[in-house]
């Protein structure tokens, strides 16, 4: 009789657990599905990861009373592997928040999941502006940079120096497509014209031909709207060419990373536009030190990002009192944001205003300190970088 | 022109590596799925060299092979002699853990973004030939690679211990019956194999970055110049790996989208049209 009453009792406490593990309790679960280990992971990757776990040690390690876990996945920039994990964590793992790193196609695809879950995601790696423009969601915010501010950003910069025709060679994925045409935009709304484009291969092997049909163009600028490897690549080959003679070569994403492997030498008098620095101020020159301390090279803007993303995040939910996705994402969009990455506010459309930064390259004879890279050449306020409210084709913003 | 110059220097690139690759499974059967991340250690070697030691490119093109040529009869000893006489499929699997392996542990301690290394000095500079400004360091890579293959052909077909080597693989008992030190000649052969993997690496580093993912972009390719000239034969994958490379450059100016896929293209038509390659011996 009394073992029976014992095993009955458990069978409704475990029966009851299991039912409350699903609404709130049990552990908070951010995940991050990024590049782990292919052209894109020294920007982001593991790192990353880490970035995210030291913002919720920071944070206390709880939030709502609830200890906080970190998930981690590589989707190897296959927007199929992005979906389905975070499917997979929304379901069984009762993920509170999903944040997206780098590559765009694979942000898309998790930005489509997170609507249908109605869990909050942040984009950080990814630059197509799609998502917070004609892909936006009620749940998408899109924190670091995009497409159009680059554009703004760099381009603009360029086509105002004297630089009117333009040559572009593209990544053939959702990323590159949304830089070559937003770039293209900027460069026809300043008088520029564009001659031609060609488009690569992802993690393409060999620029030579690509880079021999550029030079046929006879444009002043070569675009390059690529990343990471892909941008390393292209740029030591246009220097072997000696394309760079000829034409000026604008990366329109480049990472501090992509300055570090390519060296000064190669990089010297680029113009490059990014949402965050490390020697930018005191705090951000803070963060730095312990991300050098650990891994030895400085943090890219989008590990910065990664930090300042996840704390505001807890710091949004501790405000909202519970994880529910509708409520937190009403906190996430009327809140200030004030940290060493930066300063701003998230849009109705989900896109995080923020300022802008164009940086020159450095020489080799200027750069004093390793990793001192960059100087500012101008701080662009969030309002012009970003694609503004009139031209945004999102659905969430009243016209 | 320029065009067909350029897939020339890329089908150099393609027939060193499918050389190698052609030698260690002509002669010993193994499909040796490690060759890609040997290219990629022959690249970082040349880089370490010069970090390090301050070894410059044409020591390195000497060195590097050398150390990846050991660390390739070290693999052959500790690991795949055991496999011999098994389904090559064993092999295939080893040497794919194996590149796996390799390619983790560069990754680990360089990152993906890799490393720069510098044109040689002697051959930095380009000349201007006419239709094209070509980089004096591309001219001299299609050259050295015609000389390494030509050489590693004449080795093979026309010399004693080329004859040796083949006769081993068609029956090791016997050629060991004539006191011929068998396992020590398929030793060197595949350290040889590796030895020109990275060789190939040393003569790429200069021209692309130094990555841990170097190998395992181009792997898969070289697979398909080997299978398309025929599996082992190693005049049949020179030839094809400097064709495609051509074939590969006119797609990037005809169809740029589709020059990644268009070798898997020239694949698959060549196995419906001759299965045994375009100069392979039908069995």
């Amino acid at each position: 009789m009394k073992i029976r009453t014992v095993v009955a009792a458990i069978a409704v406490a475990l029966g009851s657990l299991s039912a409350i593990a699903q609404t709130d309790t049990g552990p908070v679960r951010i995940g991050f599905i990024t590049d782990m280990s292919s052209l894109y992971a020294d920007i982001d990757g593991p790192a990353g990861v880490e970035m995210i776990k030291w913002a919720t040690q920071d944070f206390g390690g709880k939030v709502l009373g609830r200890p906080i876990e970190v998930l981690s996945a590589d989707h190897q920039n296959k927007p199929d592997v992005a979906s389905s994990k975070a499917r997979e964590w929304m379901d069984k793992e009762n993920l509170a928040m999903l944040i997206g790193g780098t590559s765009s196609g694979t942000s898309l695809a998790m930005a489509k999941v997170s609507q249908e879950k109605k869990r909050p995601f942040i984009a950080i790696g990814a630059g197509s502006a799609r998502l917070t423009n004609e892909d936006c969601t009620p749940y998408t915010i899109h924190y670091a940079y995009d497409t159009v501010a680059l554009a703004k950003v760099a381009g603009s910069a360029l086509v105002k120096a004297g630089n009117k025709s333009w040559y572009f060679l593209t990544a053939d994925y959702a990323f590159g497509h949304s830089l070559e045409s937003d770039a293209s935009a900027v460069v026809k709304a300043n008088g520029g014209t564009v001659v031609g484009a060609v488009r690569h291969p992802l993690n393409a092997s060999d620029f030579s031909s690509f880079l021999l049909q550029a030079q046929g163009s006879k444009a002043q600028i070569l675009a390059l709207a690529n990343a990471g490897g892909d941008t390393i690549n292209s740029m030591k080959a246009a220097k072997e060419f000696g394309i760079t003679k000829s034409m000026k070569v604008a990366g329109l994403l480049v990472f501090i990373n992509d300055v570090h492997s390519l060296g000064l030498a190669n990089t010297e008098g680029l113009q490059l536009a990014d949402s965050w620095y490390w020697n930018q101020d005191d705090a951000s020159r803070k963060f730095a030190k312990r991300f050098f301390d650990k891994y030895k090279r400085m943090p890219s803007s989008l590990q910065a990002a990664d930090y300042s993303a996840a704390m505001n995040y807890l710091k949004a939910v501790q405000a909202a009192k519970t994880t529910d996705g509708d409520k937190v994402m009403a906190v996430l969009k009327s809140m200030k944001y004030d940290d060493f990455y930066s300063k701003g506010t998230v849009r109705a459309d989900g896109r995080m205003i923020h300022d802008m930064y164009l940086f020159q390259v450095k020489g080799a004879k200027e750069s004093s300190t390793p990793w001192d890279y960059y100087r500012t050449v101008a701080k662009v306020p969030g309002e012009q970088a970003f694609t503004s409210l009139a031209e945004s084709k999102c659905a969430l913003i009243k016209k | 022109m320029g065009q067909l110059m350029l897939g020339l220097v890329n089908g150099a690139f393609y027939a060193m590596l499918s050389l190698g690759l052609a030698v260690i499974f002509g002669l010993l059967d193994i499909v040796n799925f490690a060759h890609g991340a040997l290219y990629m250690m022959g690249a970082f070697a040349a880089w370490i060299l010069l970090d390090r030691f301050e070894l410059n490119f044409w020591l390195a093109l000497i060195v590097a092979p050398l150390i990846v040529g050991a660390l390739g009869v070290a693999i052959e000893r500790s690991m795949l002699k055991h496999l011999y006489g098994l389904d090559p499929l064993y092999g295939l699997l080893l040497t794919f853990g194996l590149s796996l392996i390799f390619e983790g542990l560069f990754r680990e301690q360089y990152g993906v973004s890799g490393k720069s290394y510098p044109v040689p000095e002697l051959l930095s500079g380009a000349t201007d030939i006419g239709f094209m400004v070509l980089p004096n360091y591309r001219a001299f890579v299609v050259f050295a690679s015609l000389v390494v293959c030509l050489g590693t052909w004449l080795l093979i077909e026309r010399t004693r211990l080329g004859a040796y080597l083949r006769a081993g693989t068609e029956n090791a008992r016997l050629v060991q019956a004539f006191g011929v030190n068998v396992p020590l000649m398929v030793m060197l052969t595949y350290g040889a194999g590796a030895g020109l993997a990275a060789m190939a690496g040393v003569l790429a580093a200069p021209v692309i970055q130094v990555t841990p993912l170097m190998g395992s972009n181009l792997i898969i390719v070289v697979f398909a110049v080997v299978v398309i000239g025929g599996m082992g034969s190693i005049l049949g994958s020179v030839l094809t790996g400097l064709g495609l490379g051509v074939i590969e450059g006119m797609t990037r100016v005809f169809y740029p989208e589709a020059s990644s896929v268009v070798v898997f293209v020239v694949m698959v038509i060549v196995l419906i049209l001759r299965p045994a390659g375009l100069f392979g011996k039908e069995t």
